[in-house]
């Protein structure tokens, strides 16, 4: 343990298989991931949309919180101390996508929790993790026990052909809804099988304990619809599939309602509701639900061919000195064969439709606020 | 005619005083997938390593540099119509723009094939 504690980057379990495989190495939040593959980019893309593609996901960290009375409830009780979102009201066997708020109704991360049934399981971003684990210790450790699962990896197997491939090795799947979740044997391994992911596509990820990881990927690769997909297609499928990128498109200065998130704030947290408030910053951001934020991230398509990307300053006219905003996303997006971007405006210019610019290399592009996603998902509910 | 490189990996097919010029095999396989170029325009006087094109990949932007000075002749619109031609053809169908040579002094500071080969080693 010690050894690797002390490297520079952290090697996930499937490393060697990595490298075996062609993967071009690179550090991400702490770790050394492939960004491609030999097939590269717009390959590993276009197969996951129109196959599968295999993702290892094991930087990202994995929690169990366990209620100490027992009661999944009381666990449930204790985390909507600090996310926005009714938990509470997840099902076992179901699971719903939340954020940890600050006192300003900015975003610490976004996170997965799921009800396991005695306990809940949350998936939350790799960069964010250590942060997020003390958060909890801090914050909910009366009411549970919070077990860091460092012992297990995640893959992700998104796509149409998903299904078909992982139910060779666990026939549980298929009868599985978007957002379904819970412990499964996959090829005889004890893990827990999510109908979820960050592409769009329709797909699973599987949390698997550390030392069968390997095996179990091994034996979905030696299915030829599937072909491991690295950091760099993972991103251009989540843009089209109009997803924030923690730290990017949604970070501790922007609230759920700004992130344009209001979707997953269900009305029993918002004023009115049987639970309102009781989350750091729900003033704020139940302000924001009534009265507006004062700006929005919105989908952005440039009109040209040039990529605008993360950090381009947006511009109301062609001419204006004032900078209105901001992208925070962007780049080619594969599947519409076009340049794709997120990014916030003053709420006032967010309607699809609106055309703005954007400072590249000294010019301005026009781009078009749209709607995301840019690519219609495919979630099977 | 002779074929010069950079170490900033461009190539540069000397005629006469036009001098065209490209990024190489090695560059293409370094950015990945191109998706989108932006060529200098016509009649621009390009000084040597000002930024004179850009070239981006799925995932980056990346600048080509002018690796001598002169005036632009031509440019590859054919290029920045199918920017996928980078990666299928870096050396051939890909040149980026021509330019007229300003300095022929600035080409003894180039590569030739050998001594680029070894500096990709």
């Amino acid at each position: 343990m010690l050894a690797r504690d002390e490297s520079p980057l952290h090697h996930t379990p499937l490393h060697a298989l990595h490298v075996a495989r062609g993967g071009k190495m690179v550090p991400f939040a702490g770790y050394e991931m492939p960004v491609q593959y030999a097939a590269g980019v717009l390959r590993e893309h276009q197969h996951t949309r129109s196959a599968a593609g295999l993702f290892d996901v094991s930087h990202m960290g994995q929690l169990a919180l366990r209620p100490k009375s027992g009661k999944v409830e009381d666990a449930a009780l204790a985390l909507e101390r600090l996310v926005p979102q009714d938990i509470v009201a997840v099902a076992p066997g179901r699971q719903r996508y939340a954020q940890f708020t600050n006192p300003n109704g900015g975003i610490l991360d976004d996170l997965m929790v799921a009800n396991f049934g005695d306990h809940l399981f949350l998936v939350v971003n790799a960069a964010c993790k250590a942060e997020d684990e003390a958060h909890l210790r801090a914050h909910l450790s009366e009411a549970c026990v919070i077990d860091s699962l460092s012992d297990r990896a995640l893959i992700a197997l998104q796509g149409p052909k998903a299904e078909s491939a992982l139910a060779k090795f666990c026939a549980d799947v298929s009868a599985m809804k978007f957002m379904d979740t819970g412990p499964r044997k996959v090829a005889g391994f004890d893990c827990f099988v999510s109908r979820s992911g960050y592409t769009g596509e329709d797909g699973f990820e599987i949390s698997v304990p550390a030392e069968h990881t390997e095996a179990l990927v091994t034996a979905l690769l030696e299915n030829s619809d599937v072909l491991p997909i690295g950091l760099g297609a993972r991103d251009s499928l989540r843009l089209e599939a109009g997803l924030c990128l923690y730290g990017h498109d949604i970070d501790t200065t922007t609230s759920p309602v700004e992130g344009a998130l209001e979707w997953s704030v269900q009305k029993s947290r918002r004023t009115g509701g049987a639970r309102a408030g009781g989350f750091p910053g729900a003033e704020i951001i139940l302000a924001h639900f009534e009265k507006g934020a004062a700006r929005r991230r919105v989908g952005l398509r440039p009109e040209g061919r040039a990529p605008v990307r993360e950090g381009a300053v947006l511009f109301a006219d062609s001419a204006s000195a004032e900078p209105i905003g901001k992208v925070t996303s962007g780049g080619f997006g594969p599947s519409l064969n076009a340049p794709v971007a997120m990014g916030y405006l003053p709420s006032p210019l967010a309607a699809a439709g609106t055309q703005v610019f954007a400072e590249v290399r000294g010019q301005r592009l026009p781009l078009q606020v749209a709607a995301m996603p840019f690519v219609p998902n495919t979630y099977k509910r | 005619m002779t074929i010069l490189f950079t170490t900033d990996h461009e190539w540069l097919r000397i005629e006469g005083d036009v001098a065209t010029i490209g990024v190489t095999d090695y560059a293409q396989s370094q950015l990945g997938d191109v998706v989108f170029v932006e060529l200098p325009k016509v009649g621009r006087s390009l000084k040597k390593a000002e930024a004179a094109a850009v070239v981006e990949s799925v995932k980056a932007a990346s600048d080509v540099y002018a690796p001598i000075s002169g005036d632009v002749l031509e440019v590859n619109e054919e290029l920045a119509a199918e920017p996928a031609l980078v990666n299928s053809d870096a050396a051939g169908k890909a040149w980026f723009f021509k330019l007229k040579i300003a300095d022929k002094s600035e080409l003894d500071g180039l590569m030739d094939e050998a001594a680029y080969a070894k500096h990709t080693a």
